[in-house]
């Protein structure tokens, strides 16, 4: 069975009829966040309560993806009305239906004026909120494989591949190298058998950027994967995503299914010649699997180890082939690339920094949840104007980017833009795009800790820098914690750090001193106080004891 | 001229360092002018005098009364000589840091005795959690590993260290026999 | 369970990314060398007498890159590079040992020295380790780091060789060794990070591993005294790696007589 354009708009055309067919439309997010406060018993509830009433042929109950603000959940929201509630419960359910057509109820409501949901700039998460992630034509009727058709039925691979290069986009799996360069050099590699992997191995605590695109909207990676496939030359793609996430697993399996059964996955796609297959293969959860050479090398069904690099996976890959491996975000990205060409992208963010970029604000902030900005925004609005601010008026002490291999950013650089370059010149890195946000009650050495601690226990242990060396400084900081700590402790951080930095084998070892560094560079004074005068002035370490003990 | 003021001591170790040093035989009659053993094992001194000019230690710190012993030591002495692996590594009295030290009493004091078995707590000095090198403990100028170090080692540290050289040991001794 | 899209060709890989046939010049500590396209930085060194310390690479096996002690600087790279896995491009400028390489050698080593519990003195391979071999060499006297002593087991189960823990480095020769040469695949490493440990079989005792043919090539290619042959004085553990080189003369000559006889 081959597609054609005329499929894809008539899919399109009927679904956008059957849902205006509708006058109201209640929008229940079943993205992990929510369905972990029960939004998915909200939303049964409604459809139950819906069918009691008999207004099913008016009102319709539609589960969607991420909202965005998973402080607030369960988050409904109301269409046409754009009225968004929160904390929803299943009491709330005859009320709601109730006000339809009416005016919104004051206690659940969510201003949807708010900086949180003004000042974003959604691309990758257009769809989110929107589409109901488990149905292929709802996602079709949002222009859905539309890109895809272009792309196959009237652009040649280099042109494909001169828009993303356009655009300017970095990768958003943390080192941010570019895109096009990447899909250039995997084009250019002569080999009759290439892959596409997406990386989806998200393992940054406090980060969840993919899981959520993935969980809202698993069909625009699929889009996303198959362009790419097509522009460098491959036929197989594999979705390499954490068995952590069971829900994002099951989107995409059945994104998956109902590509192929409609035919946009498969042979001949849109009748061309074009194949293109994808695979969903689990990582059992091991960190340094979203390490490209590891992730490859878990793919092929061995230890989830990297190896030194070069050979670069863009020359010698999956099972030794071409392959191009891109974060979900950045293939997230490449639908809107195609269907609006790569220098609109390149007018979004800064002059090195292009687009938008998806952060999972997390900690001590308000505004918990998912928000999406153009790159160059600054780090204080995203901090206080979208995140709200600091809860129980406590006082802003730092904000953690780029999760394990990130840095801690201090009060004194709030007012830079976030892009690659600026967060690189303060210590830290774009990462995947998780932000921590950390007020007085957090102790930075008990933070250098905890991330120390996570690298040391993901740490493959195939090189001896950051087998031991991770260990080293654990020990380390675990002793300055708890108040044993010495003064020439510090140098000996200094030192470790450094040479973990410098001679580790990938990027986990090279990263894993960052929030250590980083922590030293801003807070030494904390460091201090806990080595000299046995306090920690957060009171977040445990040195009581001790300083009874003296 | 002023003879250099010689110490040794032993901790936490066998005494083999110290046969080593006198393995040096006829050669260290050849230096016996310019230095003056001032304590240690080998002569008869009851307390660590002040102004050493040079101290080699030999063993580990494995308990209490070795750690206040180093600590004078380093207090009264120039140039402290960490003296073979026990005192380096921590070498073989660090092997009961992989068991908790009561389980270590135990063993040794009730699982293994057939009369009185008791541990002691009276008369000697209490041990420490884990055995450890001397450098976790005090600043030390000059390492000579080995078990024991060579004796043409320890001669050619101390001929250095008369003639007024940073002694270059680097492949005259290294970890283990 | 839809079936798999890509079955992979069972042959091992070939790096692609090598023209073996090129010949390039370049300089190591400001010697000209020549090399083939397919040669290692390392491989090129000592064939002109320079000396790079290591321990992972061991002739005749795969490369890990993974203790990093063959770490060498080259002009214009960012990065620290290991010269067991780099290959030399033309007109490269590679420097084996600078200060700072040596000064993060020593760090390595010390490392690996603080991860088990390396008591030389009594060590059945005290004399001829080459651990102990590469403190001389790099000048490492003493180790700064607190020692972690991890407590590890020593499996004697088998009849003629036993690994004790405490000493291993994890270079990975016993495992790469088990599998390149002798094909039995019996050892592998169980866990990461600091709790990692080779493991014969599925972590059964070495003496009830049904795949083990009782070789003794992981023996004898153990850097360290992790694994020895049981009933040896320490006099006589002696590792004898000839084996090696001489297995892997006869598979090169073995595949040009197959290549020659397809031609």
């Amino acid at each position: 069975m081959t597609l054609a354009i005329e499929d894809l708009e008539g899919i399109a055309k009927i679904e956008k009829e059957r849902q205006e067919g509708f006058r109201h439309r209640i929008n229940v997010c079943i993205a992990a966040g929510c369905l972990s406060c029960q939004s998915g018993l909200v939303r049964e509830a409604l459809e139950k309560e819906v069918g009691r009433r008999g207004m099913e042929n008016w009102c319709l109950v539609k589960g969607v993806g991420c909202l965005g603000l998973c402080a607030a959940g369960p988050l409904i929201s109301v269409e046409p009305d754009g009225v968004y509630y929160q904390g929803v419960t299943v009491s709330d359910v005859s009320e709601i239906l109730d006000s339809l057509g009416g005016s919104p109820i004051g206690r659940l409501h969510c201003p949807a004026q708010s900086p949180f949901f003004t000042r974003q700039h959604r691309i990758v998460t257009e769809n989110c909120g929107k589409i109901d992630p488990e149905r292929i034509e709802d996602y079709i009727a949002e222009r859905g494989y539309e890109a895809l058709y272009t792309v196959l039925r009237s652009m040649t691979p280099g042109e494909v591949i001169e828009q993303v290069v356009a655009s300017g986009m970095r990768g958003r799996g943390g080192a941010g190298f570019p895109s096009g360069l990447k899909w250039t050099a995997v084009s250019k590699a002569v080999n009759n058998t290439k892959f596409v992997i997406c990386n989806a191995d998200e393992g940054d605590p406090g980060a969840f950027m993919d899981r959520s695109v993935l969980e809202s909207d698993p069909h625009r990676v699929i889009e996303g994967m198959a362009i790419a496939a097509y522009a460098v030359g491959a036929r197989h793609g594999y979705v390499y995503v954490r068995a952590e996430y069971p829900l994002a697993v099951k989107r995409v399996r059945t994104a998956i299914a109902q590509a192929e059964r409609l035919g946009v996955l498969g042979s001949g796609i849109f009748n061309t010649r074009f194949d293109f297959k994808i695979e969903v293969r689990l990582g059992a959860g091991a960190f340094v699997c979203g390490e490209e050479t590891a992730l490859i090398a878990s793919i092929e069904g061995r230890l989830g180890r990297p190896r030194p690099r070069p050979p670069f996976p863009a020359e010698f890959g999956l099972w030794g082939c071409p392959t191009l491996i891109n974060n979900v975000e950045t293939l997230a990205n490449i639908p809107p690339i195609v269907r609006n060409g790569g220098r609109w992208l390149a007018g979004i963010g800064t002059e090195k920094s292009k687009g938008t970029k998806v952060f999972a604000l997390a900690g001590r902030v308000n505004n918990t949840g998912l928000i999406e900005v153009p790159m160059g925004t600054i780090l204080r609005d995203i901090v206080f104007d979208i995140g709200g601010g600091i809860p129980e008026g406590r006082q802003f002490k730092a904000v953690q980017t780029g999760g394990p291999s990130g840095g801690c950013i201090p009060e004194q650089h709030l007012d830079m833009p976030v892009d690659y370059e600026s967060l690189a010149a303060v210590g830290s890195i774009m990462g995947s795009g998780g932000m921590i946000i950390m007020d007085d009650a957090s102790c930075m050495v008990d933070v250098a800790q905890f991330f120390m601690e996570f690298c040391m226990s993901e740490s493959c242990g195939k090189c001896v820098p950051c087998r031991v060396g991770t260990t080293q400084i654990y020990h380390l900081l675990r002793k300055i914690t708890n108040g044993t700590g010495k003064p020439s402790d510090l140098a000996m951080l200094e030192e470790l750090c450094d040479l973990v930095k410098n001679t580790s084998l990938c990027g986990l070892g090279q990263t894993a001193p960052n929030p250590v560094i980083s922590t030293l560079r801003y807070f030494r004074n904390e460091y201090l106080e806990h080595i000299d005068d046995k306090t920690c002035q957060a009171g977040a370490c445990k040195i009581g004891s001790v300083r009874e003990a003296l | 001229m002023n003879r250099v003021r010689i110490a040794t001591t032993w901790l936490d170790g066998c005494s083999g360092c110290h046969m080593s040093f006198l393995d040096m035989d006829e050669t260290l009659a050849a230096v016996a002018d310019r230095i003056e053993i001032v304590y240690g094992p080998l002569v008869d001194a009851k307390e660590f005098p002040d102004g050493v000019d040079v101290t080699l230690v030999e063993g580990a710190v494995g308990n209490a009364h070795d750690r206040e012993e180093l600590e004078r030591i380093r207090e009264r002495t120039h140039i402290l000589i960490s003296f073979g692996d026990c005192a380096v590594t921590a070498n073989v009295p660090a092997m009961r840091n992989q068991f908790k030290l009561q389980d270590v009493l135990k063993r040794g004091y009730v699982d293994n005795v057939s009369h009185h078995p008791a541990v002691p707590d009276a008369g000697v000095p209490k041990l420490l959690e884990r055995v450890r090198p001397l450098h976790e403990f005090v600043a030390v100028d000059l390492f000579l590993p080995g078990c024991p170090p060579p004796s043409e080692a320890i001669l050619l540290a101390l001929t250095d260290l008369l003639e007024g050289r940073t002694p270059e040991v680097q492949g005259k001794t290294r970890f283990g026999a | 369970m839809t079936t798999p899209s890509y079955t992979p060709d069972p042959t091992p890989y070939v790096r692609r990314d090598v023209n073996p046939v090129r010949i390039l010049t370049f300089t190591i500590d400001g010697r000209d060398v020549s090399a083939r396209e397919d040669e290692t930085i390392l491989s090129v060194a000592r064939q002109n007498g320079i000396f790079i310390p290591t321990l992972c690479h061991l002739d005749g096996l795969s490369e890990r890159g993974a203790c990093r002690l063959c770490i060498v600087e080259v002009k214009g790279a960012p990065k620290l590079l290991p010269s067991c896995v780099t290959l030399p491009r033309q007109d490269m400028e590679v420097t084996t040992n600078s200060d700072r390489v040596a000064d993060y050698r020593r760090k390595i080593l010390e490392l690996m020295y603080s991860e088990r519990n390396h008591v030389c003195s009594v060590c059945v391979s005290n004399g001829h380790c080459e651990l102990q071999n590469l403190s001389v060499v790099l000048g490492m006297t003493h180790v700064r780091y607190d020692y972690i002593y991890p407590k590890h087991a020593i499996d004697a189960s088998h009849e003629r060789f036993s690994v004790d823990h405490n000493r291993c480095v994890l270079c990975q020769r016993c495992v790469r060794v088990c599998d390149e040469i002798e094909g039995a695949h019996t050892w592998d490493v169980m866990g990461r990070g600091i709790t990692s440990r080779v493991i014969t079989d599925l972590n059964q005792p070495w003496g009830s591993s049904e795949t083990c043919t009782g070789c003794g090539k992981c023996v004898q290619v153990c850097p360290t005294g992790a694994l020895s042959e049981k009933g040896k004085s320490v006099a006589e553990m002696i590792k004898r790696r000839q084996f090696l080189p001489y297995l892997q003369m006869m598979r090169r000559e073995g595949r040009r007589a197959v290549a020659e006889g397809i031609r």
